[in-house]
């Protein structure tokens, strides 16, 4: 896993330093220090420590925030993509599909293959590895098969993550978030606002408060993981499972999908919601979750009902 | 730490934080800031001394750095694009006559939902197939139906494009027994003694894929019947 981060670290070292010479950048010093800092943290972030690793998350919101502009990196013109479309056919696609094809591949194999009684990759992240590998093969075949500048990939990797600027960090940076939140108890004070404050004596109600209030939780945290074991413990099992005799299974899998309906409207679901609208060059990073929220709502409301008619009937 | 841990247990000050970040969002501060905001106030307020709470906060950014690991693919889809990815894409969308945005994008729908609810999570993706190939294609399928298209609608057509991955892909995976969600779930339960089967729980999460394959599918067909109306008044 170490190497897969030493490869991200590369390429936003790649970034930082092409950045620099972007005249067309009027902040192009912030935006090579912001990748520049990406790429220690990928680098080593193992070896520093805590501390220095919580002033580079300090470095980067702040640059992130205020310093960052948009490269313009050489690229093709559309008349020119047409005709190489034209020209090359479905070329273009195949390192397209190569890319998930050997992620697949590799979650099968690679955590299996065994050198000496140590296996190749922890078997935890082997589709991050598989799946990083797949990206490594595609860009080796697109680069024999179009044979383009050979800072091309440098330089088409900049356009994008310039276009998608401090976002980049986002979903990291949430999922740090609720670290904090875990270790300063933020889950149990919403359990007792939930148990305390509400009438929970029909098991209606009871169901109600547990799917609603799973997707409202797993808006404020942007992940229902998070949300689950909460609710689950605060409404979840002492009321719907114990008091009203509702199935554990269903009540957890149904929960779990009502935690979903409030993932599709949360901003804080960065790397659904906010990361797209960026990728999609939308101008409203909310615009993807205005165009969920009709979804969200009717989803949740059958959740409930389907909630209600199976728990209590098997 | 152990004074810490006790106030946190007893106080509803650490939701400061969830109100500091529901504020900063909603005033528009850049979410970046509102995050870091967010992570201090709630920790200052359990009782974490500053140095603690940001030593806490890299190690957990550090600890996540698996997170951003996606964005290795950014050189590749940039390369491709070069070659003129999205414009094949288009392409071969625009030789289907019975193509519409709607359509393009319930049979996308219908693949993620399928492909993730047997494991394959990673087959599909906003990075990996949405911004290459879907959103063109939602883009050129538009253009053979109903015309050029305005910048807004173009924007509203790939939100779509975007949603689509994220119903598939949320309403799909717990079908699946091996997904993490599935496994927190039948954990949770285990530690407070139910024993349940993981596929009990990926079957009872089949009504809700339904349903939810329904009313986005809806809204899909809906949205053909509103570009179809926004580009009669526009030519009358």
């Amino acid at each position: 896993m170490e190497q897969v981060y030493w490869l991200a670290g590369a390429m936003f070292a790649g970034f930082a330093v092409r950045s620099v010479g972007d005249r067309a950048n009027r902040k192009r010093f912030g935006n090579t220090a912001f990748w520049g800092l990406l790429a220690v943290s990928f680098l080593f972030g193992s070896e520093l420590g805590d501390l220095a690793n919580g002033i580079l998350v300090l470095a980067l919101t702040a640059l992130g925030a205020t310093a960052m502009g948009l490269g313009s990196p050489k690229t093709t013109t559309v008349a020119e993509r047409e005709a190489t479309a034209r020209t090359q056919g479905n070329a273009v696609l195949t390192p397209a599909l190569l890319i998930p094809i050997v992620a697949i591949a590799g979650t099968l194999t690679l955590g299996k293959v065994r050198i000496e009684g140590m296996p190749l990759a922890d078997p935890k992240q082997v589709t991050l590895i598989a799946l990083a590998l797949g990206i490594v093969i595609a860009l080796v075949v697109a680069m024999l098969r179009f044979r383009p500048p050979a800072l091309a990939p440098v330089e088409e990797g900049r356009r994008l993550s310039d276009a998608i600027g401090w976002a980049i960090i986002l979903p990291q940076l949430l999922a740090s978030l609720g670290a904090v939140f875990a270790i300063s108890g933020v889950g149990g004070a919403v359990g007792r606002i939930a148990t305390t404050w509400l009438p929970l004596g029909h098991p209606f109600a009871a169901v109600v408060a547990y799917c609603v209030g799973m997707a409202l939780f797993t808006m404020v945290m942007g992940n229902a993981f998070a949300a689950f074991p909460v609710m689950t413990a605060a409404i979840g099992l002492p009321l719907i499972v114990h008091r009203f005799g509702g199935d554990p299974a269903i009540m957890g899998s149904v929960g779990m999908l009502a935690g979903y309906c409030g993932t599709l409207v949360t901003p804080m679901a960065a790397n659904y919601n906010i990361v797209p609208a960026a990728l999609l060059e939308l101008p409203d990073r909310n615009g993807v979750i205005r165009v969920q929220i009709p979804t969200a709502i009717p989803l949740l409301l059958c959740n409930i009902v389907l909630m209600f008619i199976l728990v209590f009937r098997f | 730490m152990a004074l810490a841990r006790y106030r946190a247990a007893m106080s509803l000050w650490p939701l400061l934080g969830i109100a500091v970040l529901v504020i900063g969002f909603a005033a528009g501060v850049n979410p970046l800031i509102a995050i870091v905001a967010a992570a201090l106030t709630t920790g200052i307020a359990a009782g974490l001394s500053p140095l603690h709470l940001i030593a806490a906060l890299g190690k957990a950014y550090d600890d996540s750095r698996y997170v951003s690991i996606i964005w290795l693919i950014l050189p590749v889809i940039g390369l491709l694009e070069r070659e003129g990815l999205q414009e094949r894409a288009r392409m071969l969308i625009a030789r289907v006559r019975a193509a519409t945005v709607g359509r393009v994008l319930i049979a996308y729908l219908a693949l993620r939902q399928i492909t993730v609810a047997v494991g394959l999570t990673s087959l599909c993706g906003q990075a990996q197939t949405v911004r290459p190939l879907i959103a063109p294609m939602a883009e050129a399928a538009a253009e053979v139906s109903i015309g050029p298209l305005s910048a807004p609608t173009r924007y509203v057509i790939r939100a779509y494009a975007a949603s689509a991955d994220n119903v598939g892909a949320f309403f799909g995976e717990d079908i699946f027994i091996a997904v993490s969600s599935i496994l927190l779930i039948k954990g949770f339960l285990q530690q407070s003694g139910f024993d349940i089967a993981p596929l009990r729980l990926s079957l009872w999460a089949i009504p809700t894929a339904l349903t939810a394959f329904a009313i986005h599918g809806f809204r899909l067909l809906r949205l053909d019947a509103r570009l179809k109306r926004l580009a009669a008044e526009k030519s009358s």
